[in-house]
Formats: structure tokens, C-alpha cells, sequence
């Protein structure tokens, strides 16, 4: 599905993303695990072209590295952002038009698809998306995302800050969204949950991928589990 | 004070605001999206004045076919600036902008005295806009009617753009967030453009009820009327498309006032607009219906 290799990203005269390979194969899974500052975000902001990067990225066997992000998004790439981002000052069902809008025809069905999906933000959906919850929100930023029937979705820290009956329940949702055959690039740091859900996964340090594996051996792993996982 | 006076005022007012708020709207939508004050709409609602006068007076078109061609040509030109002098500097600093804005102010100033003159140039009114009615003992031109009449109808169709259509929702997005209204799949540098177009057409339809109701054009005729629109937009609260019609209707009032009820003020008519401006940047920056945009990730 989409395969990078040697990716650097640049702020300026800082190299966060020092040279890195990865690959998501259609239908999977595949985590990108790491400290604060390891270069997660960074990655999937130079995959979509938002930041200053080098390298190759090949998605659907098309060279993308000078796509612009809109250009990429219609072509089937999403990505729910840090921070949830929703729209604050557009209401609920709006954020949905905007994840839509070169979707038109598809609209009216994804719609409802989401809101059955999370009944709680059909029951806000004329409300502005500002007044949300954190975890509205991330279900609205999941939502949103949705709604452009992506091939590739990209999560960054899906479970940041929600309570865990919450996380538990955005988790799930992940692994529906795999079973409809949305191939899923996941960016956690709650590693463990993350390598629960994942086939595959990579290990960011310092913007250098420290190791990568199948992510159920990664949780067998006593070493790694020290090292890597907290425990 | 009389009350047909007052009234008579009053419809002044509102004809006037309208002229202003059309102006105002463009303002405060590009100051939106990019946070940039573009010092040369005023020039871009001049430009619009003397196409709808081209067009009436050399090309023989009638009154609403000159209109349209003003409305096309100043959205056109509105559209173009964006393309050539504002996108190529979309990461410089706001303040390049802002000198970027300046220079066409004086280019197409400039540009029209070398072309056309610097002397007013008598705009060819159509006969049926200056039928006078009278209705009750109030007095006035079909055109000083039609003015707050066709601004009304605009402003609809404006709020309805962005309220209840798609392209409208990404304009309100990009002013809280540039980056995700990217994410959506949409070229934030075409909703830019169109927000250009948008403003430059309404600059256009108030540049020409301006050259109608005072009626001549000339190349400077942008300077003043854009910086009292502008002082509209922020009285109103900048990157409000309500608060600029308020703003305008404000400005307009105050101005219909003075001269009528202040006479011996009236020489100071144009400076109220400046003092309105000092007194809200003084007391409550963000205007009458100021958008917060403390939580924008412009
Ligand atoms: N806009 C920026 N300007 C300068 N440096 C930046 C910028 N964004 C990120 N960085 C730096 O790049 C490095 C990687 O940041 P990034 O946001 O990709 O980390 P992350 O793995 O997503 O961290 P977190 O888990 O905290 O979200 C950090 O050292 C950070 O300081
Ligand atoms: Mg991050």
C-alpha cells in the first residue's frame, strides 16, 4: 500500500526524521511506537507533504513525494491529526461535510454510516464542534477523516487524553475500520495497546527506527518490553 | 427636528452604509483567511467603477450588462492579485504582505492617472435610477433605493454561501486552521482565490452605486471610501462578514448625521470614521461582533 524509504524531515536546521524505511501492507495494521519527540508526528506530516522532507513514498505503486497534501488526500490518503483539530467554529455535521467535500455523492450515506458508528455525535451534530468533549472530538476527527473513504488512515495518538473506557472504545473502532479493509498506519505512545490491535510495527528513536517487528512477538518480548515498553 | 427630516436622513444613512458595507465584506473575508489587511481593495472597487463606466459609456452596453462586466472584470483582478502578488509569499512574514498590498494600491492608482487622468469623469447615469419618488413627504432617487435594496439581496446570498454551501464551510474553516482544511482534501489556495473573487465582485457593485450617486469616477476614488470601509470592517469586527455590514451601516449613519443634524461639523464628515476606528481599537479591539481568534491555528 504505501512504502517510504529514506525519509528525513527538516525544521529548519533540525533534522527531526533522520533517514527512516517503513512500509503498511494493504489490509494491516502497522503501528509507529516512540518517546515524546522521536519524530512520529513529523513522519506522518512528511508522508502527506505538510512539513519541509526528503525521500521516496510510493503509494499504490505511484511515486507521491511531490503530490501536494490535498492532491494526496484525494487520491485516498487521511489523516486524523494530534490534537483531534476539529473545526471548532463549524458545527458538528459541517466538520463531517468538510471530510467530505470531494465526496459530494457519497455524502449523505458516510454520514449516517457515522453517525451509527457514534451515536454521541449525532446527538450534537448541529452543535458547534468547539463545545465538544475531548473524546467527541476524536471521534469527530475520526469521523471527518472517514468521510473522504480513505485507503490509507493514518492516526496520530487516536488516545490522547480520553478516558480508558473511551480509549478502549476508539481501539475497537480501529479494528472495525481494518475489517472494512482500510489499511491503518497508528501512531501511540500507549505502545501496548497500540501492538494489541497492530500487525506490524516500528520502534521510533530520536528519529532513527530503533526496531521494528510483528507486533505480537514485540509484546512477548521480555527485552523489548523493558526497553521499549515501560515494562 | 422634523420627522420627515429624520426620515429623510435615515434612508441617506442606509444607502450610504450599503455602499460601505459592500466594501467592508471584502476586507473582512480576505482578512480571514489571511490575516493580511489588503490595502488595495479599495483600488480593485475603483477599477470596478470605471469598468461599469467603460462599459456605459464606450462600449454602449446597458446598465446591468456594465455591471456585470464590472463584477467579472474587478473578480477577475481581485483573483489575479491573490495569484501573482499574494500566494508567492504565503510562509513570508504578514508585514511582506502588507507592503505587497500597498504596492498594487499604488500600482493600479497610478496605472489608471497614466491611462485615463486624473479628472473625475462624469459617470452616465441611466435615466430611470434618477426618477425621484416620494413617498409620504420623504424624497428619493430610485437609485439611493435600489442601493440598500441590492445589498440586502447580496448579503443573503453571501451568508447562504457560507453557511450552506461547501465551498463557505472551508472559507469559516480557514480562518481557524489553514493546515486541516488541507487534510480535508481541499487546495486552501482555491478557497483563497475565490474569497478574492467573492470580495472583489462586492467591491465592484459598490464602487459603481458609489460613482451613481456621486456621479463621476477617478482613479483616487479607492483611497478614501476603502479606508472608511476598512474602518467598517474593524468597527464591525474584522473577519466578520455580519460585523462589516454593521460596521458599514454604522460608518454610513454617523456620516448621514453629522452633516445633516452637526452642519458646522460637517467639513470633519469624513474624519468620524477615524475617530469611530481609534475609539474601537481603543476599547474593544476585536470590533462589535469580533471573531476570537485566540484559539485559531492560523
Ligand atoms: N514546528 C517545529 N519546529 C521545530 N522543531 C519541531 C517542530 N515540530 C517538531 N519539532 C521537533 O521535531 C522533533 C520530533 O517532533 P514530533 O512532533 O515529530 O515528535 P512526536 O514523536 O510526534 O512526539 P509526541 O509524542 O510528543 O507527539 C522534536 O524534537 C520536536 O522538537
Ligand atoms: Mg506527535
Amino acid at each position: 500500500m504505501i512504502s517510504v524509504k529514506d525519509l528525513h524531515v527538516y525544521y529548519g536546521l533540525i533534522e527531526a526524521v533522520k533517514g527512516i524505511d517503513f512500509k503498511v501492507d494493504e489490509g494491516k495494521i502497522v503501528s509507529l511506537i516512540g518517546s515524546n519527540g522521536a519524530g512520529k508526528t513529523s513522519t506522518l506530516e512528511a508522508v502527506l507533504n505538510s512539513v519541509k522532507r526528503s525521500g521516496e513514498i510510493i503509494f499504490s505503486g505511484y511515486d507521491i513525494v511531490n503530490h501536494k497534501t490535498h492532491s494526496l488526500v484525494q487520491r485516498g490518503l487521511a489523516l486524523v491529526p494530534e490534537g483531534r483539530r476539529v473545526f471548532i467554529n463549524l458545527t458538528v455535521e459541517d466538520n463531517l461535510r468538510m471530510g467530505a467535500f470531494n465526496n459530494d455523492e457519497n455524502y449523505a450515506r458516510l454520514r449516517d454510516a457515522m453517525y451509527k458508528l457514534f451515536p454521541r455525535i449525532k446527538e450534537k451534530r448541529n452543535q458547534m464542534a468547539g463545545t465538544l468533549s475531548g473524546g467527541e472530538q476524536q471521534m469527530l476527527a475520526i469521523s471527518r477523516a472517514l468521510m473522504s473513504e480513505p485507503k490509507l488512515l493514518m492516526l496520530d495518538e487516536p488516545s490522547l487524553g480520553l478516558a480508558p473506557k473511551i480509549v478502549g472504545e476508539v481501539f475497537e473502532t480501529i479494528v472495525k475500520l481494518k475489517e472494512e479493509g482500510i489499511t491503518i498506519l497508528l501512531v501511540e505512545q500507549n505502545a501496548f495497546a497500540a501492538l494489541k490491535i497492530s500487525d506490524y510495527a516500528y520502534v521510533l528513536e530520536n528519529g532513527k527506527i530503533a526496531m521494528e517487528g510483528i507486533a505480537s512477538q514485540m509484546i512477548g518480548d521480555d527485552e523489548i518490553r523493558k526497553k521499549y515498553l515501560g515494562g | 427636528m422634523d420627522f420627515t427630516v429624520f426620515m429623510q436622513q435615515m434612508v441617506n444613512g442606509f444607502s450610504l452604509g450599503s455602499m460601505y458595507a459592500l466594501i467592508a465584506i471584502g476586507y473582512t473575508m480576505v482578512y480571514g483567511v489571511l490575516r493580511l489587511i489588503n490595502f488595495a481593495h479599495g483600488d480593485i472597487m475603483m477599477v470596478g467603477a470605471f469598468l461599469g463606466y467603460f462599459g456605459v459609456s464606450i462600449l454602449g452596453l446597458p446598465f446591468p450588462a456594465a455591471v456585470l462586466l464590472a463584477v467579472v472584470g474587478s473578480a477577475a483582478l481581485g483573483m489575479l492579485t491573490d495569484k501573482i502578488a499574494y500566494r508567492p509569499l504565503r510562509s513570508a512574514p504578514k508585514i511582506s504582505l502588507l507592503i505587497t498590498a500597498i504596492g498594487i494600491s499604488f500600482f493600479l492608482e497610478n496605472a489608471f492617472n497614466v491611462f485615463f487622468g486624473g479628472t473625475p469623469r462624469a459617470f452616465p447615469v441611466p435615466e430611470y435610477m434618477e426618477i425621484i419618488l416620494s413617498l409620504g413627504g420623504l424624497t428619493f432617487s430610485v437609485a439611493s433605493l435600489m442601493v440598500p435594496i441590492v445589498t440586502l439581496i447580496l448579503l443573503a446570498i453571501i451568508l447562504w454561501i457560507l453557511f450552506k454551501t461547501k465551498y463557505g464551510m472551508a472559507i469559516r474553516a480557514l480562518a481557524f486552521d489553514v493546515n486541516t482544511v488541507n487534510l480535508m482534501g481541499i487546495d486552501a489556495n482555491r478557497i483563497i482565490m475565490i474569497v478574492f473573487g467573492i470580495g472583489s465582485a462586492l467591491a465592484a457593485v459598490g464602487g459603481i452605486f458609489w460613482a451613481v450617486n456621486y456621479p463621476s469616477v477617478e482613479p483616487m476614488m479607492g483611497v478614501l471610501i476603502g479606508l472608511k470601509a476598512f474602518a467598517a470592517a474593524v468597527v464591525g469586527g474584522i473577519g466578520s462578514v455580519a460585523g462589516a455590514v454593521i460596521g458599514g451601516f454604522i460608518i454610513g449613519f454617523t456620516e448621514v448625521v453629522v452633516v445633516a443634524f452637526l452642519p458646522e461639523y460637517g467639513g470633519y464628515k469624513d474624519a468620524f470614521a477615524f475617530v469611530l476606528l481609534i475609539l474601537v481599537l481603543l476599547f474593544k479591539p476585536t470590533g462589535i461582533l469580533g471573531l476570537n481568534f485566540d484559539k485559531s491555528r492560523f
